[in-house]
């Protein structure tokens, strides 16, 4: 072919369409938040902490709470609209027998106590980050944030946002069902 | 007189204003240091740390209550006789490379690197050899040129004979 060169301009368009067909695509599959960090911590064990039970003050929790079944461990606090719309589904999860840790970020311990008699409480445990300490350690930088821990304590996922039933069954519960199978062996 | 009480509450209210303008007043916590050198480093990280939450801003220049924590957790750790470098070193293991402004040079960051030094080579390596190319044309276009020169002449000469 004489003068390929010519074609050159044209390879690229086709190139760069092509990118942004795929990158469209997976939007609509997947809708990504471009603000969303990938979290370092994943196949990392819970970083230690000693945190107050948030209802009964001075009962203290350590980081042994996540070994022994696979769990969820999610940041929450009163001040966040998004929790307020996640909590009935997390509701859900609970009745439907999925455990649950709850930590309560920086927040105003008494309006997130009156918040869990309110709503229900779909905690095994609460614990209290008044200072936001554990979260700064896990990497928090917003709320609501899901953490996935399988049965030795070892974080496998990390989502950002609420969890609803939607995201719940694409991405979450695989991971989960993973989890408890390999807790089985 | 109420009236001018009114302007002088006004000036006053532009002022407040002004001087709570972002730009005019970055954030101001109440921190002491043992030393100059100590307020210096913490400064330094706060420009060169980036907030996970205000994306795109420094922690220093981000109100986030994250950003808070963070600078608060610098404060600590200075305090505490921890150098500049562990620091960064701490908040990388938490929150990834993103934290930083100076990302280490990784497989994944490779092509900040070489992608400059790859946009020069191709555009020498294009610029040379399309030189060529019409260096090779031009000789071509010559040879045809030549030809055609030759049977013009043939047939000038033929014209011309008698």
């Amino acid at each position: 072919m004489k003068k390929a060169y010519l074609y050159i301009p044209l390879v690229g368009f086709l190139v760069l369409a092509l990118i942004f067909a795929v990158q469209l695509v997976m939007n609509v599959e997947n809708p990504n938040n471009p603000t969303e960090l990938e979290s370092v911590l994943i196949g990392k064990t819970v970083p230690n902490f000693t945190l107050e039970d948030l209802v009964h003050e001075g009962k203290t929790y350590e980081q042994d709470i996540f070994r022994g079944e696979p769990l969820l461990l999610n940041v929450w606090a009163t001040w966040c609209p998004t929790c307020y719309a996640e909590h009935q589904y997390l509701n859900q999860l609970a009745a439907s027998g999925v455990k649950i840790i709850g930590l309560n970020y920086k927040d105003d311990r008494h309006k997130a106590v009156g918040w869990l008699e309110e709503l229900g409480n779909p905690y095994l445990i609460s614990l209290f980050d008044g200072d936001g300490m554990l979260g700064l350690d896990l990497g928090v930088y917003g709320a609501p944030e899901t953490f996935l821990i399988d049965a030795d304590g070892i974080i496998r996922h990390r989502h950002v946002g609420d969890v609803n039933e939607r995201n719940w069954q694409s991405r979450l519960q695989p991971i989960y069902q993973q989890m408890l199978e390999d807790a089985k062996s | 007189m109420n009236r001018f009480n009114g302007l002088k509450a006004m000036c006053v209210a532009v002022f407040v204003m002004w001087l709570g303008h972002p730009l005019a007043w970055a954030n101001i916590d109440a921190y002491t240091f043992e030393s100059v050198d100590q307020e210096r480093t913490f400064h330094e990280l706060n420009k060169t740390l980036r907030c996970p939450k205000c994306q795109n801003n420094s922690i220093g220049d981000s109100n986030a209550e994250l950003a808070k924590d963070l600078r608060q957790k610098v404060y600590e750790m200075l305090q505490e006789g921890q150098s500049e470098d562990e620091i960064v070193d701490y908040m990388v293991a938490r929150y990834g490379n993103f934290v930083t402004y100076e990302p280490p040079l990784t497989p994944a960051t490779l092509i900040l690197w070489l992608a400059p030094a790859l946009a020069i080579l191709i555009g020498v390596a294009s610029v040379l050899y399309r030189s060529r190319g019409s260096r090779l044309a031009a000789a071509e276009i010559a040879e045809e040129e030549k030809q055609r020169l030759e049977r013009l002449l043939k047939d000038t000469d033929e014209d011309s004979a008698p």
